[in-house]
């Protein structure tokens, strides 16, 4: 929690010496708390006092980063507990457990499996990113030779799991370049387990049962050396888990109590798709950075990776598609152009009844600036006059031959005066978008 | 070192609504924010109820309405079967046949029907107007009357349309379902219109409005969050319990009814889809669920058994 102008001050020299160009050290005390200054403006202050200020100026939540590149996660550095207050800010990573004990064949199915797991819907990509893997079998060079085949078969970011240093550390030696987090450090292997991760440059997760024990852990982890640290309770009973991870995440929000101000990892425990989309679920929206499944399955993951996609999306910027006419289907000049949004979820409700019905239909998006049918009329952002104007910017007398658009049914009131000032055909379609496939089905001119 | 968690502690609770005659069931009444057991109580664990129509749905995908067989057909077989293999702890009504685009039935006709699901079932019953507010006008009156003594849930009453369902609860001794367009300010309002009228507060449910998971579910989440934060902190014009019509919304969008190249077998990821909307709800604080398939329907309900367990 950033500290407030009057603790500053404490800390400052108090000679009002003026070198920092501010008349006294509280009215500079007061710049700092405003973030309108930096401290190294002062050349009087001492190495405690750096310390201390530049301590409270890190964020509650530690940024961790695992893998590199384009494709890297960032977890943590989060400020809210409800997404409303703010927004949530780093998408939780979302990925598979891989057991070293599988043979080459399954190994490679299973790879190919969660490659495959990149979606593209409602215009926006979305895909599992990372990989765990597990040593099963204890054994060095097993768990080494495995990683280094799945590193070659996949571009995800990779965690690595196991409970003795010497065999973890040979996984490190098999993927070192790709940055991957390693699972993990407990009370009983805590100083070989940081020298692997201190030694590689790498994260480290803290694995305990107890919130307790996790926060003694990472103080450790942390004297030793290690900055960028993860924290894991391990397998416990679905609300047990939640308590924990919004319990440690309010800790480090409303304290910031810095031993737990690092983000979580979490594994599902059931292997039954529905227990564990259960799990998966419950923990993307109550707060963990990553999420590791068993099941792989397309229709399995796409429901957790669209609830990632959902929460953290950010309340104060709905959205949005290109204002522009989509095609659906093969249209011709004489197919039916109807009227709705750019807001995304609406768009894409339209867009999808409008594929089921199976018609081949323009959909002409207007700028809204993201809002929903009613609330943008309500806001004068979708009126006779915008959609006028945007049948004159995509000049919409060379798409249909018709001459008619149709209009959402909820405003229907303004079809006098759309029909009036743009001079176009108006009628008045559904309400509600389910109602498009029958409606376009009889549609006619 | 001790370690000493932040634990919330609340000056109100969630109304707790008393819902059926038979075997009555209650729900709200919370005095936490989900499933935070060491900050305090759920007494009442969240309930799935199974939607089902007056008439057969003429537009539901394929692969949900075979999960759900021949009883589609009818509403007191489907009814019946929803609770005796489904486990349903409620049943909901939806008088679809009234709406003037599906048959017109008339408000005889819907009442009768009513009647006759009421006579084949124990567990509490929510009935559900056509949507047409002119319609429901219409029939919610003889609805009501019909189902006298039973103590129903009857909905959507909203902020243009509360006056004669309200007045017809009020004298048929139901409660009412309070519907507002992912507002918190509306949400209010629509409560306090209702209990203007007479209406006991701590027999109204909210309706925070409905959406599928991937499309514009984060809106309901947040509002549920932010009136449920309300209502824990006092304001007992938001302190009525949730619910949510989850199949009506996951039942119409593509990743539950189409194929797609790459999305998995389209039939299991419809009714994981629409378990997966039901999660994220209890997550933010539901209390009643509205489901459609049979198999979502069960592992919702295995999720709150497990959910619960402190
Ligand atoms: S330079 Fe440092 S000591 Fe001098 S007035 Fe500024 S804050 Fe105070």
């Amino acid at each position: 929690m950033a500290l407030s102008g009057l603790e500053i001050y404490k800390l400052l020299p108090k000679t009002n010496c003026k070198d920092c160009g501010f008349p006294t050290c509280l009215a500079f005390a007061m710049q700092l708390a405003a973030k309108k200054a930096s401290l190294d403006k002062c050349p009087h202050v001492s190495a405690e006092a750096k310390q201390a200020l530049e301590g409270a100026s890190q964020p509650p939540i530690k940024l961790v980063t695992v893998g590199t590149g384009d494709g890297k996660l960032q977890i943590g550095n989060e400020t809210v507990m409800f997404r409303h207050e703010e927004t949530f800010h780093h998408p939780a990573g979302v990925g598979f457990l891989i057991e070293d004990s599988l043979d080459d064949a399954a190994l490679k199915k299973k790879l190919d499996k969660i490659n495959k797991l990149q979606f593209e819907r409602v215009g926006q990509r979305i895909g599992a990113n990372v990989v765990a893997i597990k040593s099963a079998s204890g054994d060095a060079a097993k768990f080494s030779q495995v990683v280094k085949s799945v590193c070659g078969s996949t571009k995800l970011n990779i965690v690595l799991v196991a409970e003795d240093p010497k065999v973890l550390a040979a996984g490190v030696e098999a993927s070192k370049d790709r940055r991957p987090l390693l699972h993990g450090a407990n009370k009983a292997n805590v100083d070989e387990m940081v020298k692997v991760a201190k030694g590689a440059g790498l994260p480290l997760v803290a694995v305990a049962s107890g919130l307790e024990e996790i926060a003694e852990l990472t103080q450790k982890i942390k004297a030793a050396g290690v900055e960028e640290i993860v924290i894991d309770t391990g397998p416990k009973d679905l609300t047990a888990k939640v308590n924990d991870l919004t319990y440690a995440r309010r800790m480090a929000l409303r304290k910031t109590f810095r031993p737990l101000g690092y983000p979580a990892i979490a594994f599902t425990t059931s292997s039954e798709p529905a227990d564990e989309i259960a799990e998966a679920a419950s923990f993307i929206s109550k707060y963990a950075g990553i999420v590791i499944m068993k099941n792989c399955e397309p229709e399995e993951v796409l429901p957790i990776l669209a609830t990632r996609q959902d929460l953290y999306n950010d309340p104060q910027k709905p959205v949005q598609v290109e204002p522009k006419v989509y095609d659906i289907g093969n249209v011709t000049k004489e197919s039916p152009l109807i009227v709705t949004t750019n807001f995304s979820i609406t768009y894409y409700t339209v867009a999808g009844e409008v594929e089921a019905s199976k018609v081949p239909t323009r959909i002409m998006a207007c700028d809204a600036e993201g809002m929903s049918v009613l609330t943008a009329w309500a806001a004068e952002k979708f009126t006779p006059e915008t959609i006028t104007r945007m049948l004159g910017t995509v000049n919409a007398d060379s798409l249909v031959s018709h001459h008619t658009i149709v209009i959402p049914g909820y405003v229907a009131v303004m079809s006098g005066k759309l029909e009036e000032g743009s001079g176009w055909k108006i009628q008045v379609g559904p309400r509600e978008a389910s109602g498009l496939p029958n409606y376009l089905k009889n549609f006619k001119v | 070192m001790a370690l000493e968690l932040i634990k919330d502690k609340w000056t109100n609770n969630i109304n707790e609504v008393m819902l059926g005659a038979d075997k009555p069931i209650k729900v709200g009444g919370e005095n936490t924010l989900p499933f935070l057991f060491q900050e305090g109580d759920m007494p009442n664990r969240p309930v799935v109820a199974m939607e089902v129509w007056d008439m057969e749905p003429p537009d539901w995908p394929a692969h949900l309405k075979a999960a759900l067989g021949d009883a589609v057909k009818s509403p007191v077989e489907w009814a019946k079967k929803a609770i005796s293999e489904f486990g349903a702890d409620l049943i909901v009504l939806r008088l679809q046949s009234a709406n003037p685009e599906t048959g017109n039935a008339s408000a005889d006709k819907v009442a009768e029907t009513l009647k006759s699901v009421l006579a084949a079932i124990d567990v509490p019953l929510i009935v559900i107007g056509c949507g047409d507010d002119q319609k429901d006008n219409d029939i919610m009156p003889k609805c009501c009357q019909a189902a006298k003594g039973k103590n129903c849930l009857f909905g959507l009453a909203t902020e243009d349309n509360y006056k004669t369902l309200t007045v017809s609860c009020m004298a048929d001794g139901h409660s009412i379902i309070a519907e507002s367009p992912i507002d918190i300010n509306i949400a209010k309002q629509v409560n306090i219109l209702i209990t203007d009228m007479g209406f006991d507060a701590k027999r109204i449910v909210m309706h925070p409005t409905t959406a599928s998971l991937g499309y514009g579910m984060e809106y309901v989440y947040s509002i549920m969050e932010r009136a449920r934060l309300a209502a824990l902190n006092g304001d007992k014009m938001l302190a009525m319990p949730f619910i949510l019509f989850v199949g009506q919304e996951v039942w119409r969008v593509k990743e539950a009814k189409e194929e797609e190249p790459g999305w998995g077998d389209v039939a299991k990821r419809g009714h994981l889809w629409e378990m997966t909307t039901a999660i994220n709800m209890l997550q933010a604080g539901a209390d009643i669920l509205v489901m459609r398939h049979p198999q979502a329907f069960k592992d919702t309900k295995k999720a709150i058994e497990r959910l619960m367990k402190k």
